[in-house]
């Protein structure tokens, strides 16, 4: 299998409810081993467009092949082929560790001596060999987590969807637990991963950003922040932003002013390019300010710069 | 433990919360240890750490609602204990109950008759409230027909109707979209601006970096404690983005080992954070392994500093200057 097949195929795909639109018109493809990050606020259709991948949801209009399967015409087929995360991942609480995984192995029909392979090659992969008999209840929120991960991969699927996965995780639970994402995909898994962590989208080889509905960009994290966010970006130390924002009021050059802690952030036209350039703006305006440095923008940018509605 | 001197302190004659050697035990386990921090009016401070740090259990103790096992919570000055402590504290849980049922605006109703505002008092600041949190065009719709983002503003309008002097947050954007989020600070820092006294809690070391400063919760201890920026100027280990051919091989070649305080791709690059002057030594065996590398230094994030902390908890402490100048690469 080439490492350029589509292994997600997306086409005009349509979502209405009522005469709400969902999803409208939306189209890409997942390449095979590909980390795909899905973002959008709350209610841009994220979700939508999962349940229909996944074939829990028929599209209203349009079409999509997910492990050469559509979603439409063979759903069952889809599911077979898919594992499914999610931060609500619902394990059972008071089945130990081996229960739950042999629980979702018998759930996908795995019986016998094939269900004994695929828990004890789970366990190793969350390396849970020795926690077999924990019920999960007592286990850490990351532990728990891996055990999830497990679970949703008990049958070997070649995608496997991630809603939130790390929603309310700690940042060293969250690396390890992107180190195993990143070994599944190496392994010829495809990811497709939705998440508000804007730094962990980073993690994604590539981005599709969703805006009520429709999708607005697609592209790697470096090419979105190129192409999706205007101008130079600063961090002002020891700056108050009321009173900067009340000092460059009205000056056409500045794009955004956001408070950080003890710093400000401005975005100003990129003809003022360095750190002299701000000096030279702020000075005469009545505001104090401490260290100016020129810094890159986040994905987090383009997600306000696409999204707006940031003030 | 690092500390930064606070100059608010003495100006406004004491802090507006206040923890003194608090102390936490669930039978055997000791889930906060001797634990003191304060935070000043018009400051934001975010206890961060791994998860099952304490982070819970110590703003439940300054909330008044979990018991101490040693040690002095106040608010304000007075026993966070105390019911007339309610008076001075807004505070959202992670899992916040609205009223599904009810509209926006008679959730802020009914939160206002709790705190006994009188009419005229609670419609003015109601107004206000869903004004600054642009939830007014909203205020007939039921809360559980609100989005994350909005149900949030909405229960943080309803933590600062009785107007607070401290406000307490615990994992406040959690699930939150990114647009959600940035409303939510923008309105923290409103209150903050205006004196408010903030302590939040976070897994997400970027909403870390926007406090002004930060205290690191590890097994139920404070760790290191300061304002974000300063932080990150002390960490001393070394934080380095290399270049490889093949950045995988790299990846499972460095994980687990001592001098390895923290790894993650970037791109096609591998970002690294490694003990103070042990760059060479292990770059150099590194290649004779998967390589050629190329690497140069990096500017520390918080997420490293974050990460060294828990390697080595004194990765932010002054070092001694023969060791800096021994050290460096």
């Amino acid at each position: 299998m080439s490492l350029d097949e589509h292994v997600i195929e997306v086409r005009d795909l349509s979502r209405k409810f009522g005469a709400f639109t969902a999803v409208d018109a939306v189209n890409f493809d997942v390449r095979r081993s590909e980390i795909f990050g899905y973002l959008g606020a709350n209610g841009a259709g994220k979700s939508t467009t999962i349940r229909m991948l996944c074939g829990l949801l028929a599209p209203t209009t349009g079409h999509a092949t997910v492990a050469g399967k559509d979603i439409a015409r063979d759903p069952v087929g889809v599911k077979r082929s898919i594992g499914y995360m999610s931060q609500r991942f619902s394990l059972y609480l008071d089945l130990t560790v081996q229960e739950n995984l042999q629980f979702f192995a018998g759930a996908y029909g795995i019986g016998g001596k094939k269900q004994r392979v695929a828990v004890d090659a789970a366990l190793e992969r969350a390396q849970l060999q020795d926690s077999r008999n924990v019920i999960t209840k007592s286990l850490p929120g990351g532990v728990r987590q891996r055990l999830a991960l497990a679970s949703a991969l008990i049958h070997k699927p070649v995608i496997l969807f991630l809603d939130e996965p790390t929603a309310g995780v700690s940042p060293d639970s969250r690396r390890d637990f992107w180190r195993m994402i990143r070994g599944l995909a190496r392994e010829g898994t495809t990811l497709f991963v939705t998440t508000h962590h804007l730094d962990e989208a980073e993690y994604c080889d590539r981005i599709g950003l969703m805006v009520d509905g429709k999708l607005v960009a697609l592209g790697t994290p470096p090419e979105l922040k190129r192409e999706h966010v205007a101008g130079a970006m600063f961090a002002l130390a020891d700056t108050d932003h009321r009173a900067l924002r009340a000092a460059l009021a009205g000056d056409a050059r500045v794009l955004q002013i956001q408070p950080f802690g003890r710093r400000v952030h401005l975005r100003v036209d990129a003809a003022l390019g360095t750190p002299v350039d701000i000096q030279s703006m702020l000075t005469g305006r009545g505001v104090a300010f401490g260290e100016i440095q020129r810094i890159e923008p986040t994905l987090e940018d383009v997600f306000l710069e696409l999204v707006g509605g940031a003030s | 433990m690092t500390s930064d001197a606070n100059p608010q302190l003495q100006e406004k004659g004491g802090p507006v919360i206040e923890a003194q050697g608090l102390v936490r035990r669930f039978g055997k386990l000791v889930a906060v240890s001797d634990l003191s921090l304060h935070v000043a009016a018009g400051e934001i401070y975010g206890l961060i750490g791994p998860d099952g740090a304490g982070k819970t259990t110590t703003i439940r103790m300054l909330t008044g609602l979990m018991a101490l096992d040693g040690g002095v919570a106040r608010v304000s000055g007075e026993d966070a204990s105390n019911v007339g402590v309610r008076e001075q504290l807004g505070y959202m849980p992670q899992q916040y109950a609205l009223y599904g049922d009810l509209s926006v605006d008679e959730n802020l109703t009914f939160f206002g008759r709790l705190f006994g505002l009188n009419r005229a008092e609670r419609e003015r600041r109601k107004d206000r409230l869903l004004e600054i949190t642009r939830l007014a065009p909203f205020r007939k719709r039921r809360a559980d027909q609100l989005s994350g983002g909005m149900y949030k503003k909405l229960a943080l309008a309803c933590a600062l109707l009785h107007q607070p002097v401290a406000l307490v947050l615990d994992e406040p954007s959690n699930g939150v979209d990114p647009v959600s989020r940035r409303e939510l600070w923008e309105l923290i820092y409103e209150f903050v601006s205006d004196g408010m006294a903030v302590l939040l809690s976070t897994p997400d070391m970027d909403e870390a970096a926007r406090c002004h400063r930060v205290g690191l919760l590890h097994h139920g201890k404070l760790l290191a404690e300061g304002a974000p920026d300063a932080l990150t100027r002390r960490f001393h280990h070394e934080t380095l983005m290399v270049r490889t051919a093949n950045r995988d091989a790299l990846e499972d070649l460095l994980v687990g080992r001592e001098e390895v305080l923290a790894l993650s791709p970037e791109g096609a690059e591998l970002r690294l954070v490694l003990r103070r002057g042990s760059t060479q030594a292990l770059l150099a065996w590194a290649e004779t392994q998967v390589g050629a590398l190329h690497w140069e230094p990096s500017k520390p994030a918080f997420e490293d500093v974050f990460l060294g902390l828990l390697a080595d908890p004194q990765s932010c402490s002054e070092p001694a200057a023969t060791e800096l100048s021994g050290g460096a690469q």
